[in-house]
C-alpha cells in the first residue's frame, strides 16, 4: 500500500498565474526603462527625446538640421535614414544635453568629417567663390541688360525711315 | 555676327567644361580632416578576443595600415585579396570591424583569409566617429608616429595599391630610418 506523496506539492493554479503575471510585469516595466533611458546606440529619426532646458532642444533641432549626412549627401542628419546619421544624431543630443555650445558641436563634427558636414559652409578662401557667386552672376547679368537696352536706345534714336524704306516696309504689309 | 555669337557660346563652353570636369568627380571622395593629424584614441574589445582590449597603442609604433571593414559589405571582398597579399609582403595591417556582429566577421575571415596584425571591434561605430569613417570600406596609412598620412576611401584596386598606398609606405619606412 503505497501513497503517493508529494515531496512539494505543486502550487495551487492561481499562484502559477500570478507569477506569470508579474513576470509579465517585470518584462514590460524593462521594456519602460530601455525606451524611457538616454538612447544608448543611436537616435532614430522622430525619436522623442528628453532635454533639460528649452534651449538645449532648440539648438539640438537646429543643428540637426544644420549638418549634413555623408552618407546619403543630400540629406540632413535631421531626416536620413542611414546608421551613420543616427550615430550623428546621438553625439549631437548628448553633447546638447552635457552643455556643450553650438560651435563646439559643429567644431567636433568638422574635426572628424570636414567642412562638408556644415550644410551651412563657413566663408573661407575655397568656400569663397561659393559664397560670392550669387553677386558675380548679378553684376554679370546687370552689365548684360545694360548694354540690351543702351542698344535699343541707339536703334531708336535712329530716327525716321526713309522715304523708299516707308514703301518698302508699306508692300511687305500689303504682302505683295 | 561672329562678335555676337562669340560671348553666349564662350559662356556656354565654360559651363559645359565644369559640368564636364563636375562628371569626373567622386562625390563620396571627401577630403579628410583627419590627414595629417595623429590618430584618434580609441578603446575597443579585439575581434578575436573580447577580454583583450586594444587601443591607439595598439595600431602605433610602425608604419601600417588601418583598413575598415564589415561581413555585410560586399566591396571589401573586392579589395581583401590585396590586403592579403600585401600582408604576405610584410604590410602591417591593423582593422576597424565595423558595425558587424563578431560571428559574421570571424566566418568571413575564415572564408577569406585573416590578414590583419590587430582587429577592433566596433559595432557600435565609436571609433568610427572617431576616425571620420563614413562608409565602409576605408583605409588610412598611419607612420611609425602614428600620424594619418592618407586615406582612402571605397574599394582599392591594383592601380592604387601600386601607386598609391605601396609608394607610400615605402617613403615613409625611408623616412623613419
Amino acid at each position: 500500500m503505497s501513497v503517493r506523496v508529494d515531496p512539494k506539492p505543486a502550487p495551487p493554479q492561481r499562484s502559477a498565474l500570478g507569477w506569470r503575471l508579474r513576470a509579465l510585469g517585470i518584462g514590460l516595466l524593462l521594456v519602460a526603462a530601455v525606451a524611457l533611458a538616454a538612447p544608448a546606440g543611436a537616435v532614430s529619426i522622430g525619436q522623442p527625446l528628453d532635454f533639460e532646458t528649452e534651449e538645449q532642444e532648440e539648438q539640438y533641432y537646429k543643428l540637426v538640421r544644420q549638418l549634413r549626412c555623408t552618407v546619403c549627401q543630400t540629406e540632413t542628419i535631421y531626416e536620413s535614414p542611414a546608421e551613420l546619421a543616427a550615430d550623428m544624431r546621438r553625439r549631437v543630443y548628448e553633447m546638447t544635453v552635457d552643455g556643450y555650445s553650438e560651435d563646439e558641436i559643429v567644431d567636433f563634427m568638422t574635426a572628424r568629417y570636414g567642412d562638408y558636414v556644415r550644410y551651412n559652409p563657413p566663408m573661407q578662401m575655397n568656400t569663397a567663390l561659393l559664397w560670392v557667386s550669387p553677386f558675380l552672376l548679378l553684376v554679370i547679368g546687370g552689365v548684360a541688360w545694360i548694354q540690351v537696352v543702351r542698344r535699343r536706345r541707339l536703334l531708336a534714336a535712329q530716327g525716321e525711315l526713309t522715304e523708299s524704306e516707308r514703301r518698302a516696309l508699306e508692300r511687305f504689309r500689303r504682302g505683295d | 555676327m561672329i562678335k555676337r555669337i562669340f560671348l553666349p557660346l564662350s559662356l556656354a563652353l565654360v559651363v559645359l567644361g565644369l559640368l564636364y570636369v563636375g562628371l569626373g568627380m567622386d562625390s563620396r571622395d571627401l577630403p579628410s580632416p583627419l590627414v595629417g593629424k595623429p590618430a584618434p584614441d580609441f578603446e575597443l574589445e579585439s575581434l578575436r578576443d573580447p577580454e583583450v582590449t586594444l587601443t591607439r597603442d595598439d595600431f602605433v609604433g610602425e608604419v601600417a595600415l588601418v583598413n575598415v571593414w564589415a561581413s555585410w559589405c560586399d566591396t571589401c571582398r573586392t579589395e581583401h585579396r590585396y590586403w592579403r597579399q600585401l600582408a604576405e609582403r610584410g604590410v602591417r595591417i591593423h582593422a576597424f570591424n565595423y558595425r558587424d556582429q563578431r560571428q559574421n566577421a570571424e566566418r568571413y575571415l575564415e572564408i577569406f583569409g585573416d590578414p590583419f596584425a590587430q582587429i577592433a571591434y566596433d559595432p557600435r561605430a565609436d571609433a568610427g566617429m572617431e576616425w571620420g569613417v563614413y562608409a565602409t570600406p576605408e583605409t588610412y596609412v598611419l607612420d611609425a608616429e602614428g600620424i594619418i598620412r592618407h586615406k582612402h576611401i571605397g574599394p582599392v584596386n591594383a592601380d592604387v595599391v601600386r601607386e598609391d598606398i605601396l609608394p607610400l609606405i615605402e617613403q615613409l619606412e625611408a623616412e623613419q630610418t
